[in-house]
């Protein structure tokens, strides 16, 4: 087999002609982490607000909090970005559309891709907050209710503080998931870190050295991620309660 | 943009079934029969006590865990010929169509999420289990095959659809390929006829239908599960 492997190519100037191609996958990178961070607010806060809809005595709330999370875990993800970014600007009016899709190159796809994302992933964090919630005892919102608190204040100091502490390893995962997915934000056009890799191979022929460097950044940025939400989830532990710090007893 | 046009979804609906919706549901088919036996595999040598089939497996689960599909996707459609000129030993790299290259790299993806559902399933079995098939006389495959499988699957069957009904979803990535999938032939019609907003609304709706009617049934089957238990 004949490959012409060739290291040095990340410090040759790239396309543009103004960053080398280390650079340019730096720069990929941070779209990815601020596409992510971006969506990551959205999705926590719809999600968390979702999820609480859901486990609320009220039966309308709950179906449309049901009808929110099957519609987006039902449909695949670049099929929704793609309705954010070719359908959404076609369906508002004339003059909203068009002042949409004239938007400056990074944020007519950056846009549409942190709102995609963070509906998607909001989906997902509903699901979780629900079976946080619902992971308690029961006795615990009625204790609640019984000390005469409303339903708004049993969930904020009684229910919501422990759902938030157990539901944290699954929340590592749905960061890492947003992470990765980030990466399909690149079929509407953002050059976050996979498609810098590729235009990396593209412009280059290097492929084993573009992909190389784009899965090793991927790993650190995982093994980063990982080990501050650890950190957090540490952080927040109530002693005696649940948490990997906390070694038997507790409840 | 005009009024919607819904006529371009009914002149289109045989491309999008026959040739679309065929390539989803056969990628989908065999890169999860593929996915699940590689990864009980994969499962099994995770679990192994010899150290030089665990390490391996261990890496390879959590390297495919840690990157983007569409990344791993990029990645094998340039590997895959490589590896072709290597098993046949070749000079040159072999020319591999998108369907094996996508098959492929499917299969060997979901084949780390999948090890990790079985892992779990193997795990559920009381360890006594495989002690009582050994000390039967039965080897480790023979009780692997006869007693802690079996088992291992039906307590993990709703997992695998789950996991099988996001792989269908999944697959709608090889659109960076340019192949011809439900997506892929959707869009192509889409550009074809300027038609963008019928043929996305109308795509996520097929897609939701499917997923949704399929996530139903696994929860039907998972309520089945739980009583006989």
């Amino acid at each position: 087999m004949n490959y012409n492997w060739n290291w040095g190519i990340f410090w040759e100037m790239s396309a543009d002609g103004r960053h080398t191609w280390f650079m340019t996958l730096i720069m990929g990178l941070g779209w990815t982490l601020a596409t992510a961070f971006c969506a990551g607010i959205i999705a926590f806060i719809l999600g968390s607000f979702i999820g609480v809809v859901r486990t609320m005595p009220i039966k309308w709330a709950v179906r449309i909090g049901n009808a929110y999370v099957e519609l987006f875990r039902n449909i695949p993800l670049l099929v929704q970005l793609f309705i954010w970014f070719f359908v959404l600007p076609e369906l508002l009016p004339t003059s909203l559309g068009n002042s949409i899709k004239q938007m400056n190159p990074p944020w007519a796809s950056f846009v549409p891709a942190v709102i995609g994302l963070g509906l998607f992933t909001a989906a997902r964090v509903a699901e979780q907050v629900r079976a946080g919630i619902q992971a308690l005892a029961r006795g615990q919102g009625m204790a609640g209710t019984a000390l005469g608190l409303t339903l708004a204040q049993t969930y904020r100091s009684v229910l919501l503080p422990m759902a938030f502490r157990i539901i944290m390893p699954p929340l590592t995962s749905e960061t890492m998931n947003l992470i990765k997915n980030t990466s399909v934000a690149l079929t509407i056009g953002l050059i976050e870190l996979t498609a810098a890799a590729r235009s990396m191979q593209e412009f280059t022929f290097q492929v084993f050295e573009a992909f190389t460097a784009a899965t090793v950044i991927y790993i650190v940025v995982n093994l980063i991620a990982v080990n501050l939400m650890r950190w957090l989830e540490r952080r927040i532990a109530v002693p005696g309660f649940i948490g990997p710090a906390v070694g038997g007893g507790g409840h | 943009m005009g009024e919607f046009d819904f006529g371009v979804i009914q002149r289109s609906l045989g491309y999008l079934f026959r040739e679309g919706m065929t390539f989803t549901l056969t990628l989908t088919g065999i890169a999860a029969a593929g996915g699940i036996f590689f990864g009980t595999l994969l499962a099994m040598m995770r679990l192994s006590s010899h150290k030089w089939l665990s390490l391996p497996a261990t890496a390879y689960v959590n390297l495919m865990r840690s990157i983007p599909l569409l990344l791993v996707i990029f990645w094998f459609y340039f590997l895959v010929p490589y590896i072709g000129a290597w098993v046949t030993g070749s000079s040159q790299p072999v020319k591999v169509g998108a369907f094996t290259s996508s098959v492929v790299t499917f299969m060997l993806f979901e084949a780390a999420y999948y090890s990790e559902i079985m892992r779990a399933g193997i795990q559920s079995i009381a360890r006594g289990q495989v002690w009582a098939g050994l000390a039967l006389g039965l080897n480790y495959w023979q009780t692997m095959k006869q007693i802690v499988l079996p088992q291992a699957f039906r307590n993990m069957v709703p997992i695998l659809l789950t996991q099988t009904i996001i792989l269908f979803q999944d697959t709608s990535l090889v659109y960076v390929l340019s192949i011809t999938d439900f997506l892929g032939a959707a869009s192509k019609i889409a550009q074809r006829d300027g038609r963008l907003v019928e043929m996305y609304i109308f795509a996520a709706l097929v897609y939701f239908i499917i997923s949704y009617l399929l996530s139903q049934l696994v929860k039907r089957l998972q309520l089945r599960i739980a009583i006989i238990r």
